[in-house]
C-alpha cells in the first residue's frame, strides 16, 4: 500500500493536467462538435493572429512577468544579502509571514486605493498641499506599461520568495560562509551574494518558475491594476471564453495555447538569464574587488522591503475603514460617517458558505496530508528519492497557467460522468493543495534525524512503531503547517472551484469574487478579511497545538 | 452539508428521479407542473455582483419554497456568460439531462446565441405561464422582441431596463442632453468623461446608444448588419468619437472595466458622469453609501435605449418544472411589486397595471420610488436595441480603432 504512495501522488497532479490540455486543444484546431466545428483547421489561430494588438498584449505580459520576476527576487536577495542574521531580519520574518494569506485581489485592491490619484494619499494631502479641488487626470493605476500591475504582483511574491528562501537557508551555512568572506575581507552583501547565493538559488529555481508563471498568467490583478488598451493576453483570453458569442470558444482555446508558448517562452528567457547571470557573478568573484561600501544598498534593500510591506498593510487598513464607512467623498481622509450596514449584510450572506469552504479545504488538506506522508515514509523506507524529475512534476500544477487547462478539464469530467460533485470539486483542489503540501513538508521530513529509528528499532519497535509513536509526534509541528498552508491554498482557489463546482459550491473567495464584480470598496473589504480569517486560524492551530502538546518537552519547544 | 451530499447522492440513484427529469413537460397542465415541482431544487444561474438583487433573489426563493415546495438555490455569476459557457460544455459532452443549470438570467447577445444553438428548453413556454395573463406585452415591445430577436416564449421577461445617466447636482455642471451635445460637453470639460471599453454590456450599449442617435435611418438598425454597409453607416459615429477620444478620461488610453467601476470614478470625482440600463440604479447607489445623496439621473430627451431581461431554462434543465414555478413567481404582482421597491431592488416591472387586480395596482401606485429615479412618465422615448449583429461589427470595429491605443 506504502508503495502505491508516489503513483497515486503522480495520477493525482498529472492526470487532470493532461485530460485538461488536451480537451483545450483540441477546439483551437477547430474540433469542437458541440459548437459545429468538426474539421481540424488552423482558423481559430489565424483568427487569433487577426486580433487588434495581440502581440502587444503578448509582450505586455511577458514583460510584466518578467520584470514582476527580476524586482521580486532582487529584492528577496538583497533583503538576505544585507540583513540576514541581524536582529532587524528577524523582525521582518515575522512581519512577511502574514502577507502571505492575504488574497491577491485584496492586495491589489488595497493597492490600487493607496496609490489612485483620487486615492488615500492623495486625499491626505489634498487640497490643502496640492491645491487639487479634482483629482488629477494622471495615469497611475491601469497604465500603460503595466507598471503597477507589476507592483500589485511584486507585493505578494515578495513574501512567497522569501518564505521559500527562508526555508531553504539552513542548508546553506549562511553563517559559516559570512565569516569566511568578512575574513577575506568582502563586505556583507558580497560575500552573500558571491558564496551563500549560488547554494541556495538552485533550491528555489522552481518557485521562482512557478512566480513567472504566475506573473505572466494572471487575471484577478490585471483585471484592477493593469492596462485595458490592449489588455495582457490572460485577461483577453478569459473575456473570450466568457463572451455571449460561442464561435469565440475557439479563439480562446487558441488563445489558451498561446499564452502557454508565452509562458513556456517566459521561462526559457529566464533561464538565458540565469546564465547571464551566473557568468557575471563568475566575473564579480574573480575580479577580487570586495564591494566593502554597501552601506547605502544595504538600507535601500531593507526601505524597499519595509515599503512592498507598508504599502500592502497600509492598504488593507484603509479597506478595512471601508467595509465600515457610510458615504466617504473625495477629498476627505475619513469618511463623513460610519455604519455596520455592509458588515450585517454579508455575514448574513455568507454563513452558508463558510461551511462549504471549511469541509472542501479539510477534505483536500487531509487527503493531501496523507498521500504526502505515505510518500515520504515511502521513500525513507525505502531509500529512493524521485529525484529532480519527481520535483518538476510538483511543480507543473503550479507552472501550467489555469486557464489553459481548466477549460479543457471541466468539459472532460462531464464527458465520463464525473460531473460537479464534491469530489470532483476535491479532487481538482488536490491538484494544487497537493504541491504546497508536499513542498512544505518534504524537507522537515527527510531532515528528521534517523538516529531516532534507529533507537527505536534496537529497543524492539516496528517501522510502524516508530512511525506512530515516535516520528510522527515529532513533526508535528511541521505537519500541522504544512496542514494549514494545504488548507490556505484550497480556500483560495476560485477558477477551479467556479468552474469545476458548476457554482454549485460557492466559496468564500468565488462569493467575493462575484460581489468584487460590483466593485463596492465597502465589500470587498469585508470579504478580504474573511478570505484572511480562515487561513490565519488555520495558521494559528499549527502554532499553538504543538506548542500545548510539547508543553512539558524542553528539547521540542520551537 | 454531509446531509446534503448523501441525499443528492440517494436521489441520484433512484429511477424515479431520472425519469421525471427526463420526461417533457406540458405547460398548459399547471397543476402537474406544481406536483413534479414539488420537492425539486433550482439551480438559478444569476449575476451575483449586488447584494440588494442576492437578497431579492434570497427572498423569492423562501417563498416558493414556502408554498410549493421548491427549493432555490442562487449560483451567483460573476459573468452571465459563464453559464453559457456551462450549457454549452455540458452539450459537447452529450449531457442532455439532468443539467447542472435549470434556469439563467438572461438577455440580448447571451439569448440570441442560446436560441440560435438549441441550447434553450422548446417549444416556448413563457406564454403559458398562469401569471403571463398580468404581463404588459402589449404595450412593452422589448418583452416580445429581445435584441430584434422574437422572444417566442423561450424566456420569460423579469424586468424593464432603461439607459439613464447620472451626475452629482452639488457640482453645478451643466449636462447635455444629447451624444453629440456630450462630445462638444466633453471638449469644455477634458478629462471629466469615459465609458467602459467594449465588449462591456454597458459600454457597448453606450456605443449603440450614440450610433441611434447619429445614423440617418434608424430601420437599418433592426436589421442584420448588410455587407459593405458597416462603414457608411457608422461612418458618424466614428467621426464624433474621433473627436471625443483625446478629451475623455486619460486621454482615452485607459477606459474602466464596467459600470461599477464607472460608477466610483464618479464617486471618487474623477468623471462627472456614469450611466447604467437600470433607473434605480442611482437610488440604490444613494441608499448604499456608494454616491452622494445629490446624485440625480437624467436621461437625453431625444430618447435612450431600452430593453427588457428576462429568465430562460437551458434545454438539459435537471428541475425543469421547479424552474417553471419559479419563473411563474417571478412575474406575479406580489413579486414584481416588491421588485420594484427602491429599498429593496427599484427595477421596473414588467406588468400591465390595468391587467391587475385593483389592490395590487393601488401598491404600486404608492410605491415611493426614490430621490433619484425618474418616474415612468420622465423616462423619455425608447429607443429600440439594434439587431445583434450590430453590436458585435461595432465591438469589433472598436476593438480595431480604439482598443490598441498605447
Amino acid at each position: 500500500m506504502l508503495r502505491l504512495a508516489p503513483l497515486i501522488a503522480i495520477a493525482v497532479l498529472i492526470l487532470p493536467i493532461l485530460s485538461g490540455l488536451l480537451a483545450t486543444l483540441l477546439p483551437a484546431f477547430g474540433w469542437f462538435p458541440a459548437l459545429g466545428g468538426n474539421t481540424v483547421s488552423a482558423e481559430p489561430l489565424r483568427e487569433l493572429f487577426r486580433e487588434p494588438g495581440i502581440w502587444q498584449s503578448v509582450w505586455l505580459s511577458l514583460k510584466t512577468g518578467l520584470l514582476t520576476t527580476m524586482i521580486s527576487l532582487g529584492l528577496v536577495v538583497g533583503l538576505f544579502a544585507a540583513w540576514s542574521g541581524t536582529r532587524l531580519f528577524e523582525r521582518v520574518r515575522h512581519l512577511v509571514s502574514p502577507l502571505l494569506a492575504i488574497p491577491h485581489a485584496a492586495a491589489a485592491f488595497g493597492l490600487a486605493f493607496m496609490i489612485a490619484p483620487s486615492g488615500f494619499l492623495m486625499r491626505l494631502v489634498s487640497p490643502e498641499l496640492t491645491g487639487f479641488v479634482t483629482p488629477p487626470d494622471w495615469q497611475i493605476l491601469m497604465d500603460p506599461g503595466g507598471l503597477s500591475m507589476s507592483a500589485g504582483l511584486i507585493v505578494k511574491e515578495v513574501p512567497f520568495l522569501f518564505l521559500v528562501t527562508l526555508a531553504a537557508m539552513p542548508q546553506a551555512r549562511a553563517g559559516d560562509f559570512h565569516r569566511v568572506a568578512s575574513g577575506l575581507g568582502y563586505g556583507r552583501m558580497a560575500g552573500f551574494v558571491l558564496t551563500v547565493w549560488p547554494q541556495l538559488y538552485p533550491q528555489i529555481r522552481l518557485a521562482v518558475f512557478a512566480v513567472i508563471a504566475y506573473a505572466t498568467s494572471v487575471v484577478d490583478v490585471a483585471l484592477i491594476l493593469g492596462p485595458t488598451s490592449p489588455a495582457p493576453l490572460a485577461v483577453r483570453l478569459v473575456g473570450w471564453m466568457g463572451d455571449p458569442d460561442l464561435a469565440m470558444r475557439f479563439k480562446a482555446s487558441a488563445g489558451a495555447i498561446l499564452q502557454l508558448g508565452l509562458t513556456v517562452s517566459a521561462l526559457l528567457i529566464w533561464i538565458v538569464l540565469e546564465k547571464a547571470g551566473s557568468a557575471l557573478l563568475q566575473v564579480c568573484s574573480l575580479s577580487g574587488i570586495r564591494y566593502l561600501r554597501d552601506g547605502a544598498l544595504r538600507w535601500f534593500s531593507g526601505g524597499a522591503m519595509a515599503l512592498a510591506a507598508v504599502l500592502v498593510l497600509a492598504g488593507l487598513a484603509v479597506l478595512a475603514i471601508w467595509s465600515f464607512a457610510g458615504y466617504w467623498a473625495w477629498p476627505d481622509a475619513v469618511p463623513r460617517s460610519f455604519t455596520l450596514k455592509t458588515w450585517m449584510r454579508s455575514l448574513d450572506a455568507v454563513s452558508g458558505t463558510l461551511w462549504t469552504t471549511l469541509l472542501l479545504g479539510l477534505a483536500a488538506m487531509v487527503i493531501a496530508i496523507v498521500i504526502v506522508i505515505a510518500s515520504l515514509e515511502n521513500e525513507a523506507r525505502t531509500g529512493r528519492t524521485g529525484g529532480s524529475r519527481s520535483l518538476w512534476l510538483l511543480y507543473l500544477p503550479l507552472i501550467m497557467p489555469q486557464p489553459a487547462f481548466l477549460f479543457g478539464l471541466k468539459m472532460f469530467f462531464l464527458a465520463f460522468g464525473v460531473g460537479t460533485g464534491f469530489a470532483a470539486l476535491v479532487s481538482v483542489h488536490l491538484v494544487f493543495v497537493l504541491p504546497y503540501v508536499f513542498l512544505s513538508l518534504a524537507d522537515s521530513w527527510r531532515a528528521w534525524d534517523s538516529r531516532y529509528a534507529q533507537v527505536s528499532a534496537t529497543l524492539g519497535g516496528t517501522r510502524n512503531d516508530t512511525f506512530w509513536k515516535i516520528r510522527l509526534p515529532m513533526l508535528a509541528g511541521p505537519v500541522l503547517v504544512a496542514a494549514a498552508i494545504g488548507f490556505a491554498v484550497s480556500v483560495g482557489q476560485y477558477l477551479p472551484t467556479v468552474l469545476i463546482g458548476a457554482g454549485r459550491w460557492p466559496t468564500l473567495t468565488t462569493e467575493a469574487v462575484a460581489l468584487a464584480s460590483g466593485g463596492d470598496r465597502r465589500v470587498i473589504g469585508v470579504y478580504a478579511f474573511l478570505q484572511m480569517f480562515l487561513p490565519f486560524a488555520g495558521f494559528a492551530i499549527a502554532a499553538l497545538v504543538p506548542a500545548a502538546m510539547f508543553a512539558n518537552r524542553r528539547a521540542m519547544r520551537a | 452539508m454531509f446531509r446534503r451530499t448523501v441525499i443528492k447522492t440517494l436521489a441520484a440513484l433512484l429511477p424515479a428521479a431520472i425519469a421525471t427529469s427526463a420526461h417533457a413537460v406540458d405547460v398548459s397542465d399547471w397543476k402537474s407542473v406544481e406536483e413534479a415541482a414539488r420537492g425539486q431544487t433550482v439551480y438559478f444561474n444569476a449575476w451575483g455582483g449586488a447584494q440588494n438583487i442576492n437578497d431579492y433573489i434570497r427572498w423569492a426563493g423562501d417563498e416558493v419554497e414556502k408554498r410549493y415546495g421548491v427549493k432555490v438555490n442562487h449560483v451567483k455569476l460573476d459573468d452571465t456568460a459563464n453559464a453559457v459557457s456551462a450549457v454549452v460544455a455540458a452539450k459537447a459532452a452529450g449531457k442532455d439531462e439532468g443539467g447542472e443549470i435549470d434556469l439563467i438570467w438572461i438577455n440580448g447577445e447571451n439569448f440570441v446565441n442560446m436560441k440560435k444553438q438549441g441550447l434553450l428548453l422548446s417549444p416556448g413556454w413563457a406564454e403559458s405561464l398562469p401569471n403571463w395573463k398580468y404581463v404588459d406585452w402589449k404595450n412593452k415591445p422589448t418583452i416580445t422582441v429581445d435584441f430584434t430577436e422574437p422572444v417566442e416564449g423561450l424566456e420569460s421577461p423579469w424586468g424593464m431596463a432603461k439607459f439613464v445617466f447620472f451626475q452629482d447636482t452639488a457640482r453645478g455642471i451643466e449636462m447635455p442632453d444629447s451624444f453629440l451635445q456630450l462630445v462638444d460637453w466633453t471638449q469644455k470639460h477634458p478629462g471629466r468623461f469615459t465609458y467602459p471599453a467594449p465588449p462591456d454590456f454597458i459600454g457597448s450599449s453606450f456605443l449603440k446608444q450614440a450610433l441611434t442617435e447619429v445614423v440617418a435611418d434608424k430601420s437599418v438598425l433592426q436589421k442584420p448588419v448588410v455587407e459593405g454597409e458597416f462603414e457608411t453607416v457608422t461612418a458618424p459615429l466614428f467621426a464624433a468619437l474621433d473627436r471625443m477620444h483625446p478629451n475623455l478620461w486619460r486621454g482615452g488610453r485607459t477606459f474602466p472595466k464596467n459600470k461599477e467601476a464607472l460608477r466610483q470614478l464618479l464617486a471618487d470625482n474623477e468623471v462627472d458622469i456614469a450611466f447604467a440600463f437600470s433607473p434605480a440604479e442611482a437610488s440604490n447607489a444613494i441608499a448604499n453609501n456608494e454616491l452622494p445623496d445629490t446624485v440625480r439621473s437624467f436621461v437625453f430627451s431625444g430618447g435612450t435605449l431600452g430593453n427588457s431581461h428576462f429568465v430562460a431554462i437551458p434545454y438539459n434543465a435537471a428541475a425543469k418544472e421547479g424552474a417553471l414555478v419559479f419563473a411563474n413567481f417571478l412575474i406575479s404582482p406580489e413579486a414584481q411589486l416588491k421588485k420594484q421597491d427602491p429599498e429593496v431592488w427599484g427595477d421596473p416591472t414588467v406588468l400591465n397595471m390595468d391587467a391587475l387586480p385593483q389592490d395590487d395596482r393601488k401598491a404600486f401606485d404608492d410605491l415611493d420610488l426614490g430621490v433619484a429615479t425618474l418616474p415612468p412618465s420622465r423616462l423619455g422615448p425608447t429607443y429600440n436595441e439594434p439587431h445583434a449583429s450590430w453590436m458585435e461589427r461595432l465591438e469589433v470595429e472598436w476593438t480595431r480603432r480604439y482598443g490598441v491605443a498605447n
